[in-house]
């Protein structure tokens, strides 16, 4: 495990309109490890998250300023090509996405947008990312069935594989588990934990023993605010603002 | 809304008067209710009264429907039986008004022109028209959609002979002038008033299907990296394929089904057709000889128009197959 930094966010503001949304937020995430985004609802938390892969540039009146760095480059400097900092930074969703395609489909989508062709090739990706999704062995005898059939725990694994099939550096997700039952939580939850030695995870949580469970650093959002970040074991034990405390301890939010 | 209350307040009222009638004893504590329940006789007199209305109503369109389907299949017959249903389908000639006796009844012109015709409206106007749908509901911005909406609702209520009377007007010439031809009447010509005409259907029901997709799916392929362009057609787009399948559909019943515009503008010779000739529809022919024909000729217009009939039932029946389909599909 390297602490090595992969996004520097550094004085992000962010606003909607006259919605000031993110307020100075400054904050290193370090490679192949799991940070959690926690908070109250509308903190701020996955307004952050999306402004990482600029899905925020899609929503009409957004103004942001400070910097990004993704490995060093600014992720909304000029010659940005926005596909591309979307292939390395993945993301996976509140709710399951599957297109209404086969499973193949949905797997080979990604990679196809990005040029790859050849059938063996496509095979080769859509096993390797269904098998390391958790999901393979449940749906390799029905890959040319549509996605739309699966359960909701199997969707939102297959949005992981999906996701994994552009080979992204970092993955995204957003309230991942929060339709889904516990078993199929705990499915995700795994799965992310085996994920973290290839990819860099970051997550937005609502569930704070969820946090606790799988992540290696924890940031606290409220109001717009990054209001403290460290080492997850550290904030849940000895949290250092007066409101982290409060919050953990279910006082609000 | 207010009627669904008020059916569900008088199932409400039934049961509290089946209740009643199981326990006379508490009958008394629920004065109130009796006194709501006194009305009932006045209401219940006006929810019969607007029920029959309804199924009147409903069935005066099934009637209709009933009615003219008969009425066309009786008269639509006997030219048939007397021309022969072969001579009459597959012969190639039309000249029923034939003075020296040797007239002939076949229609297989008019029903090559109708599907020609159709088939070429249907390749021009639907891609420009899906385009368009792309357009309106995903590429501009809100007050140009918004705009352009209105002008493609205008153009649905231009009357055909308008659509017409501008295709003799301003499309006749050019075409006669573009091809070196003697007169621009053509086939040609009713293919892109057609093409024109169908737009409009095209362009709302496919923009309905588009809008209907998902926002999720387009905000996954984006996250996946796929350009905009990318996400319209390779996720939008197919997960709308079922309403575009049916605006096609419903293209091809109006493109079928008009007349007055294409009888300006196509020349009105029941030619096997060709793109640069001029050509008879199926429709032209009942709409612009119906008022001089007499005898076996007008009985055979009746038979042309049970012969459109029938197309056109077809193509409802697709049009039913595929938002079947649709449903199911969602």
């Amino acid at each position: 495990m390297t602490d090595k930094t992969i996004i520097e966010a550094r004085d992000l503001d962010l606003y909607y309109s006259d919605n000031h949304a993110l307020k100075g937020v400054s904050i290193a995430i370090p490679q192949h490890q799991i940070t959690a985004l926690i908070g109250p609802s509308g903190c701020g938390k996955s307004t952050f998250l999306k402004t990482l892969n600029r899905m925020n540039d899609l929503v009409p009146g957004v103004r942001i300023t400070g910097t990004i760095e993704y490995n060093g480059e600014d992720i909304y400097g000029r010659d940005v090509d926005v596909t591309r900092l979307r292939k390395q930074i993945g993301m996976v969703f509140q709710k399951a996405n599957p297109f209404p395609m086969s499973i193949y489909d949905n797997v080979a989508y990604g990679p196809r947008t990005h040029g790859i062709r050849g059938k063996a090739k496509l095979d080769a990706i859509v096993e390797r990312s269904l098998r390391d999704a958790a999901i393979w062995d449940e749906v390799k005898d029905r890959l040319n069935k549509s996605a739309l059939g699966l359960s909701g725990g199997q969707q939102q694994r297959l949005c992981i594989a999906r996701a994994l099939a552009v080979e992204p550096d970092v993955i995204l997700m957003d309230e991942s588990t929060s339709a889904l039952d516990p078993i199929s939580t705990s499915k995700i939850e795994d799965l992310a934990m085996e994920l973290k030695s290839r990819y860099t995870v970051i997550m937005v949580t609502h569930n704070m023993q969820q946090a606790v469970r799988v992540s290696d650093n924890t940031a606290f959002f409220l109001l717009g605010e990054l209001v403290e970040y460290g080492e997850t074991e550290r904030i849940f034990s000895h949290p250092q603002d007066k409101r982290t405390e409060d919050y953990i301890t279910g006082r609000f939010g | 809304m207010n009627e669904y209350a008020t059916v569900k307040g008088e199932i409400g009222a039934v049961k509290a008067r089946s209740e009643k009638q199981g326990s006379a004893g508490r009958a008394a504590e629920r004065a109130p209710a009796e006194r709501i329940d006194s009305r009932r006789g006045v209401k219940d007199v006006m929810e019969t009264v607007m029920k029959a209305v309804f199924v009147v109503c409903g069935l005066v369109a099934v009637g209709f429907v009933l009615i003219i389907s008969i009425y066309l299949i009786i008269s639509g017959l006997p030219a048939i039986r007397e021309v022969g249903l072969w001579n009459f389908l597959a012969g190639t000639n039309w000249d029923p008004a034939n003075k020296s006796g040797n007239a002939e009844f076949g229609i297989l012109p008019m029903i090559f022109t109708s599907i020609y015709g159709t088939c070429g409206a249907i390749l021009i106007g639907v891609p420009i028209g899906f385009l368009m749908a792309v357009f309106l509901s995903k590429v501009a911005d809100r007050r140009a959609a918004a705009v352009i909406r209105e002008v493609v609702d205008l153009l649905a209520g231009i009357p055909s002979v308008v659509y017409g009377l501008v295709g003799m007007m301003v499309l006749l010439p050019l075409i006669r002038e573009g091809f070196d031809l003697p007169a621009g009447d053509t086939l040609f010509a009713a293919i892109i008033v057609l093409a024109i005409m169908i737009l409009p259907s095209i362009i709302s029901v496919s923009e309905t299907a588009l809008n209907a997709v998902p926002r999720e799916y387009e905000e996954a392929s984006l996250a996946l990296g796929a350009t905009e362009l990318e996400t319209y057609f390779r996720v939008s787009a197919p997960a709308a394929k079922s309403g575009i399948a049916a605006a096609v559909v419903l293209g091809v019943g109006r493109a079928i089904g008009e007349a007055m515009a294409i009888l300006m503008v196509a020349g009105n010779v029941a030619n096997m057709p060709s793109l640069l000739s001029s050509v008879k529809f199926l429709t032209t022919a009942i709409a612009g000889e119906m008022g001089y024909a007499g005898d076996l000729h007008r009985q055979a217009l009746f038979s042309i128009g049970l012969v459109l009939f029938l197309f056109i039932m077809l193509i409802n029946a697709a049009l039913n197959l595929f938002l079947k389909h649709n449903k199911e599909g969602s």
